[in-house]
């Protein structure tokens, strides 16, 4: 049937860049982030935290300056159901009782109805506590695993499954059998020309969204007085983990536990489990008080409660040939999962699969660790723990490089990951794989080579030392291991009363674009205009558990269902498609091919008579495993990921040897990543993490001391401005999957795996010198450059150095 | 209390308050507009930026008393109905992805509008510069760069 409107172009929608779905909303001011919201007989709640990262408490004093009885005071006693925020375990108390873990670790609850009371009355809970030492390093908790008792802080629910102070290990080798497998490791590393060794570390790392967690809290009850119900709205990624969380601590059923997402001012991650923490303990002032509670923490408490990116100690140990083929390899991970278990086995297990990157390697164990710190627990950042591990690898093989005698490209391209190969898990790569092309493309687009022998020359006379290296690297899209198949995702999409789609998934917006993209698969599928197809707000009690959005899972996992989803709408509505106009004689319920010509008015008037004629339509798709892929959790093998994106970054920098400031001038990406559905905001997803990126390498340092963040403000934890970024340039090659709507693979997290390691590849070009621990401050680079005793960033004390350090670290 | 009469947006406002409230909270709290936000509280991240007598300001920094006789434009005062055309800029950064979460963009396009009354014509670094203290997370700055330059360039071509 021949369209019989030219008015509606029904060319591809995937691959433009409509307009962001909820951005007019955004460039106007109008869009409501939780602290714009108020609801009438609203209070406001505010946290008592420890002062001590670890201890018992003793007693707790009310300083009578405070008229308590205008207060509501919650504590663990309070809790109707279990006191536990729950994650992967169990072991994270909603409300300290005796026990203390870290630094800032929240005991008591506070709402009235003037938020204004509230910080003199925090100020005014007195806490006696038996304080101990606290283990804050990896090595201090190892020693504790190791048995040095006065240094075990965590013990687990089943000793027989963990080593004090041990969350999780991984052991992951190249090959089904073990003994084959250590054999040849063993060999390769008796017969290698060089063994390369070296140790890398990583920071823990702020997301710093702009803002800060927050939730608004009702409890509804029974004509008894019983909790019927809880309601959450708030910022947030995951709101069906908030819901199991309040399930826990209220002791409901998840139908009563409902949660909504507000407009959300940048996540990263860091809303990805905290969430269920704050949610939970404005619920339970809401529970008390009989009012709506908002809980929304200042920067400074949120700095000093919520999530980082784990630190990290990765050591590599490489058996290589003269000819640079990598022969074998031993790989130890070794991430600080802070306080409680929390998220910390999944990062893990992306950090390990991560950790031998785009490259093929013969015999390979790596062995990973998450251990316990008194130090609030570390979270989810973009990059779930392939940063670290990749840190490490792309320093490393730039070291192997040298050590061997070839270019850093050279070695590279003689051991690259291609289609055909089976990476370390023993995952076959079907779908076309070009590093080298990637490698080729960079390093053209950069210049790379004629910059490098420009600098050589000229940077002998010079005080500002130019260097560019790069980074060579992969992520995986998609949860990892078995966890799609867990999530089970559902994804909806009704017809709405006036006749419009309607999508209706747990997958939130908070800038990366979630909206938009989904609405321009179902609009494509359709056939229908993007500006037709409506999104629902993220509501428990409206919108089925399509999963929770982290993993750069959205685009690729939920796209496809919304795909499916509305190719089954389509498939339902043909019969109205086909004929628009009723007649007698016409079987609206038998099956009928979709005509291949209709326009937005003929999709309208068909799915207005269908909800004439059936009162309402909703077509659904549940994820179904691939067929092929496969992944075993006992032996720690198999499809890690259904697909990858590939990847190389190219950074430029300048190190001037008067102030040891290094600075990012030129930076460019070049990457694989299937069909780019939305090249504005792919773009924007890049360069928006390889400025996170840059910040991790040069710029964003979290200050300790005795567990407690003490540059807990944006004074003094510096992220890039617009100043101090370089042109960041962003290519796209496109490789079609199969697993995403119309071949589109993950990209949200990869653009932060790359800047760090190639910054510091570029700065050893520079410099000459090796360095190995991000962040990379000025006073680091002083450090190794004059042979100073000091500690370099180690011993900032932020109350005394905030000025200088600030002032060396912003760019000229 | 104290008595404060201002101009936001246009309208002339009394409002009776705290002097040393800060001007952030009188615009959210007192006359409900809440599209100026707050990220850090202490002048950081620009969040809050609004224009105070054709300057920007970190509303969070300034005591309602300051206000005291001065013309606010906050974002809500540049396209002031719901169905209205946009404002340029919030055009170009609508268009160009210069907004992503959105939390800094209302004072981004306020530190844009203040930029290009002083450069309508910028260099990129009057742009770094311009907006170097308003923060953003989510871009890394590219996309906003790029809806400055075209709203400057929308400007020049609607300006006979």
């Amino acid at each position: 049937m021949p369209n019989p409107s030219p008015a509606f172009n029904a060319a591809p929608l995937i691959g433009t860049s409509p307009i962001r779905k909820e951005g007019r909303a955004k460039v106007t001011g109008r869009a409501l982030y939780v602290d714009d919201i108020t609801l009438p007989g609203m209070w406001h709640g505010a946290t008592v935290r420890s002062s001590i990262p670890r201890g018992r408490i003793r007693a707790i004093h009310f300083d009578s300056v405070i008229d308590w009885s205008k207060f509501t005071v919650v504590t663990a006693k309070d809790i109707p159901g279990h006191n536990f925020i729950v994650h992967l375990t169990q072991d994270h108390v909603c409300l300290a009782e005796d026990q203390i873990n870290h630094y800032g670790e929240p005991i008591l609850l506070l709402a009235h109805p003037d938020k204004e009371v509230l910080p003199a009355a925090v100020a005014a809970v007195h806490i006696d506590y038996e304080e101990l030492p606290g283990v804050f390093s990896i090595e201090e908790s190892e020693a504790g695993a190791a048995g040095d008792e006065s240094k075990v802080i965590w013990r687990g629910d089943n000793p027989a499954h963990h080593s004090p102070n041990t969350f999780k290990t991984f052991h992951m080798r190249s090959s089904d059998d073990h003994a084959a497998h250590d054999d040849g490791l063993a060999k390769a590393f008796a017969e290698a020309d060089f063994i390369v060794e070296g140790e890398y570390r990583t920071g823990a790392q702020e997301q710093l969204y702009i803002e800060n967690n927050g939730v608004i809290a009702e409890v509804f009850r029974a004509p008894n007085g019983a909790i019927d119900s809880v309601t959450v709205s708030g910022s947030m990624q995951c709101p069906y983990y908030l819901v199991h969380a309040l399930e826990h601590i209220f002791h409901l059923p998840a139908e009563k536990c409902r949660v909504i997402q507000t407009e959300t001012g940048g996540a990263f991650g860091g809303k990805e489990d905290f969430p269920s923490v704050i949610g939970s303990h404005a619920a339970l002032l809401a529970m008390k008080s009989g009012h709506p509670v908002k809980l929304c923490y200042d920067r400074a408490e949120d700095l000093i409660a919520t999530t980082k990116r784990h630190p990290s100690r990765v050591r590599h140990r490489t058996a290589v040939s003269k000819e640079g083929k990598l022969l074998g390899g031993e790989i130890e991970v070794v991430i600080d999962g802070g306080a409680y278990v929390t998220l910390s086995p999944v990062v893990l297990s992306r950090a390990t699969i991560h950790s031998p990157g785009p490259y093929h390697w013969p015999f390979l164990t790596v062995r990973a660790k998450a251990m316990a710190t008194n130090i609030a627990p570390h979270g989810a950042f973009r990059g779930f723990g392939a940063p670290q591990s990749l840190f490490a690898l792309e320093r490393h093989m730039d070291r192997v490089a040298h050590t061997i005698g070839l270019s850093p490209e050279e070695f590279r391209r003689r051991n690259f990951l291609s289609a055909g190969m089976k990476t370390a898990t023993g995952q076959h790569l079907t779908d076309p794989v070009d590093m080298d092309g990637l490698l080729s493309r960079a390093l053209k687009e950069s210049s790379y080579h004629a910059k490098r022998a420009e600098f050589d020359r000229t940077n002998p006379p010079s005080p500002i030392k130019r260097g560019i290296g790069f980074a060579s690297f992969m992520h995986g899209s998609g949860f990892t291991g078995s966890g799609e198949r867990r999530l089970n995702s559902l994804v909806k999409i009704e017809l709405t009363a006036d006749g419009r789609p309607k999508i209706l998934v747990s997958s939130t917006e908070f800038g990366q674009g979630t909206n938009t993209i989904l609405c321009q698969v179902c609009a494509q599928t359709l056939r229908i205009p993007y500006e037709d197809v409506l999104i629902a707000q993220p509501d428990t009690s409206v919108v089925p558990d399509s999963g929770p959005t982290v993993a750069s899972r959205t685009a690729m996992i939920v796209g496809k269902l919304v795909e499916r989803a509305s190719a089954s709408l389509l498939r339902t509505l043909a019969p109205y498609l086909a004929h628009p106009v009723p007649t007698a004689d016409f079987d609206y319920s038998a099956a009928c091919e979709v005509p291949s010509g209709y326009t937005p008015e003929d999709f309208r008037r068909a799915a207005l008579a269908y909800l004439r004629d059936r009162g309402q339509l909703v077509s659904e798709a549940r994820y179904e495993a691939p067929g092929n892929i496969f992944w075993d959790d006992d032996q720690y093998r198999g499809d890690a990921y259904p697909t990858y994106a590939w990847a190389v970054y190219v950074a430029e920098v300048a190190v001037d040897t008067r102030t040891y400031a290094a600075e990012v001038t030129g930076f460019h990406a070049v990457q694989e990543v299937g069909k780019v559905m939305h090249p504005v905001l792919a773009k924007g997803q890049i360069e928006g993490g390889v400025a996170q990126g840059i910040g991790y390498a040069l710029y964003e340092k979290c200050v300790w001391q005795n567990g407690r963040m003490a540059n807990n403000q944006m004074t003094n934890y510096i992220m890039p401005t617009s100043a101090d970024l370089p042109p960041i340039h962003v290519w796209f090659e496109e490789v079609p999957s199969i697993h995403g709507p119309e071949g589109a693979k993950g990209i949200g997290e990869l653009p932060m795996d790359g800047p760090a390691p190639a910054i510091l590849n570029a700065i050893e070009h520079a410099t000459g010198i090796s360095f190995h621990e991000i962040p990379l401050l000025p006073e680091d680079i002083f450090e190794r450059m004059t042979g100073s005793s000091s500690s370099g960033s180690k011993a900032l004390n932020p109350a005394v150095d905030r000025d200088t350090r600030s002032e060396s670290t912003v760019s000229p | 209390m104290t008595e404060i009469t201002l101009t936001v947006n246009g309208q002339l406002q009394t409002v009776d308050l705290p002097s040393m409230k800060r001007l952030l909270d009188v615009l959210r709290e007192d006359l409900g507009l809440t599209g100026a936000k707050e990220g850090c509280g202490e002048g950081e991240c620009g969040s809050c930026s609004v224009l105070m007598d054709g300057e920007l300001v970190n509303s969070c920094l300034v005591p309602a008393l300051q206000a005291e006789g001065a013309h606010i434009t906050t974002i809500e005062g540049l396209s002031p109905e719901t169905t209205a055309p946009l404002h340029p800029i919030q055009q170009c950064f609508l268009e160009h992805g210069g907004a992503q979460c959105g939390i800094c963009t209302p004072g981004m396009i306020l530190a844009t509008h203040h930029l290009l009354a002083k450069h309508p014509q910028p260099t990129m670094e009057e742009i770094q510069e311009g907006l170097a203290g308003n923060l953003c997370r989510c871009t890394g700055y590219m996309r906003i760069f790029e809806a400055v330059e075209q709203a400057a360039k929308a400007s020049a071509e609607s300006t006979p």
